[in-house]
């Protein structure tokens, strides 16, 4: 068996077919992030008796022949902000780092339910809130494809693992392009549902209506494997939408052909490095040959995503990292005397300079005064680049665009300002302030190997049309010199 | 222009206790981040409705143009709740059910 090489659909077979017991596979594993994520930091923390418990009842319902569920036996690792019943999780930061939750995750249990195996949780930026990893108080990961570069952010260590083979597949969150440009950065899938598509109930919050989970694979079709399992309604979550689940799976294979697929002018003018031009330039071709039909589009405010992104995900932020005051769980102060003093110090001393910074412009945007000219005004330029997305998806089944201006970049490179960092999402944020699906699927990679993600951005509820467009790229691209 | 003054403000309304050398770097950051801001006093948006959800309900669906999924209601019923000490677990200081905290009135 070679571990690097399986994905989500071989290890159900293999798994099925006995090739390999679940528990060996868990051995296997473990025993590949003792000896080599120490150089990617992906991990924060391993859930190994769960793990080994999970195998075994995987391993016994295969000995006795019943049928197996639809991820029997498949090691996944799981983002540090999706709470897992006594599994700790930090949230990349130091105040909740002895926290145990009392409960799992939606998403957790239903990959659980399904059979899937949680390995641990992954690093990430601190609450979510960042573009390279860099921001978690654990230490950044470092991109398995280049050391010296960062894995993109903030589901950096999700991405890491898959990309490295220290999981099979992973889950991440998605608020400003979370699990799109690490998918980017680090050559894997990465896969953003609609909004309410994916139960976030467990999910620990940072900006509320902007909010997804999804999934990071090595193919298109694991993604829609994976989807079909977590996708769905909620009664625990009042976002998650009552909205039919199809087989995601039965959407791979079909052809493009015939199909209309916009190329917005903003996503490919000043800013694009052109080496991931020519990549995606590339992708874009083929899906011409393969008989898609290109039709140029403009999405015009998409120039004002980033300012309306860091007003309201900051202001919905700065009210729910409210929670964090010492009380009920998490870091406290030793050495405050009175209530408030306490909140203050046990918040000074526990959130991350980013974080500090995000509730900082959230309060501001929401105070007295500034609560017109910053937060509702943003709402306001949040309904026109909707609306880019309603007029634009009028004429065309999907768009394409880069899933990030550049590749990877190095560690140090931007982490000391925070608005050129911010600009490393500028063709991400977009979907999610529209609460529309996006998927990145490798697409290439620069002269230095690092690589290149296309982006697919779909109509709401249409993750079926997507991940068809990313299964063709992925085979044509496969098939084509770059 | 943001001012030492405003980030002491935000900060007390935040209940961030900011050490002086993060109070500086604050200003300076913020007042960088709030200039690019600026930008969206660019866009004329009288008459466009504030966009709060993606699907929240008819109002907000309608300024954005999308098609909401039918409002998910359920049961008014009682479901049960974590145990006393699963709840309490977690606190770094507890008074048998009670969260406990340093006293709440300062004189």
């Amino acid at each position: 068996m070679d571990i690097n090489t399986l994905t989500v659909a071989s290890t159900v077979t293999a798994i099925a077919e006995k090739q390999f017991t679940a528990t060996r596979l868990v051995e296997d594993f473990y025993g590949k992030i003792q000896a080599e994520d120490g150089d990617v930091h992906a991990y924060l923390t391993l859930s190994e008796d769960r793990a080994f418990a999970q195998a075994k009842r995987i391993d016994d319902l295969a000995a006795s022949g019943d049928p197996l569920p639809s991820l029997a036996g498949v090691p996944v690792a799981i983002k540090d902000v999706m709470v897992t019943r006594g599994v700790r999780t930090t949230a990349g930061s130091k105040i909740l780092e002895d926290f145990i939750p009392p409960y799992d995750c939606t998403v957790v249990a239903r990959l659980e339910a399904a059979g899937a195996i949680v390995l641990g949780k992954t690093n990430c930026d601190e609450f979510a809130m960042g573009s390279s990893n860099e921001n978690s108080a654990y230490g950044p990961v470092h991109n398995p494809r280049d050391k010296a570069r960062v894995p993109g952010g903030s589901s950096g260590g999700s991405a890491a693992a898959v990309a490295a083979g220290t999981a099979v597949a992973s889950l991440g969150s998605d608020t400003g392009g979370s699990i799109r440009q690490p998918a980017s950065f680090c050559g894997v899938v990465g896969l953003m549902p609609t909004y309410g598509r994916v139960s976030r109930y467990g999910l620990i919050a940072f900006a509320s209506s902007l909010d997804h989970i999804g999934p990071f694979t090595k193919t298109v079709k694991d993604a829609a494997i994976l989807l079909n399992v977590i996708a769905g309604r909620d009664p625990m979550d009042s976002t998650s939408a009552d909205v039919p689940v199809p087989d995601y799976v039965q959407e791979i294979g079909r052809p493009v052909r015939g199909m209309k697929l916009g190329i917005p002018k903003e996503y490919f003018a000043e800013g694009l490095d052109p080496e991931v031009r020519a990549a995606v330039e590339n992708a874009i071709q083929l899906l011409q040959q393969a008989g898609a039909e290109l039709v140029p589009i403009s999405l015009p405010h998409t120039g004002y995503a980033i300012p309306t992104y860091y007003v309201i995900a900051t202001a919905e932020a700065s009210a729910n990292l409210a929670r964090y005051d010492g009380v009920r769980y998490g870091y406290r102060s030793p050495s405050a005397r009175t209530l408030s003093d306490m909140y203050r110090k046990t918040r000074d001393e526990g959130f991350g300079p980013e974080v500090k910074r995000r509730i900082m412009l959230g309060t501001y945007a929401l105070s007295s005064g500034y609560y017109d000219a910053y937060y509702l005004k943003a709402q306001r330029v949040r309904t026109l680049l909707a609306r880019d997305f309603q007029n634009a998806f009028a004429k065309v089944d999907a768009i394409l665009t880069p899933t990030a201006p550049t590749a990877a970049f190095k560690l140090g490179e931007k982490s000391n300002d925070p608005l050129s960092m911010y600009l490393a999402d500028i063709y991400t944020v977009t979907a999610d302030l529209a609460g529309i699906p996006g998927i990145s699927v490798p697409c290439g990679q620069t002269k230095s190997g690092l690589p290149i993600g296309l982006q697919i951005l779909g109509k709401h509820f249409d993750e079926g049309t997507i991940l068809r467009i990313a299964h063709v790229v992925e085979h044509e691209a496969a098939s084509s010199p770059a | 222009m943001i001012t030492d003054k405003d980030v002491s403000y935000v900060s007390d309304l935040a209940n961030l206790e900011l050490t002086a050398e993060e109070r500086a770097r604050m200003v300076k950051d913020l007042d960088s981040i709030l200039s690019y801001i600026d930008r969206l006093n660019e866009l004329d948006t009288s008459g466009v409705a504030p966009m709060a959800q993606v699907f929240a309900g008819s109002s907000a669906a309608e300024s954005s143009g999308n098609k909401a999924p039918a409002p998910a209601w359920r049961e008014d019923s009682l479901q049960p709740s974590l145990p006393h000490d699963e709840a309490l677990r977690n606190a770094p200081a507890r008074d048998k059910d009670f969260f406990k905290v340093p006293k709440v009135i300062e004189r």
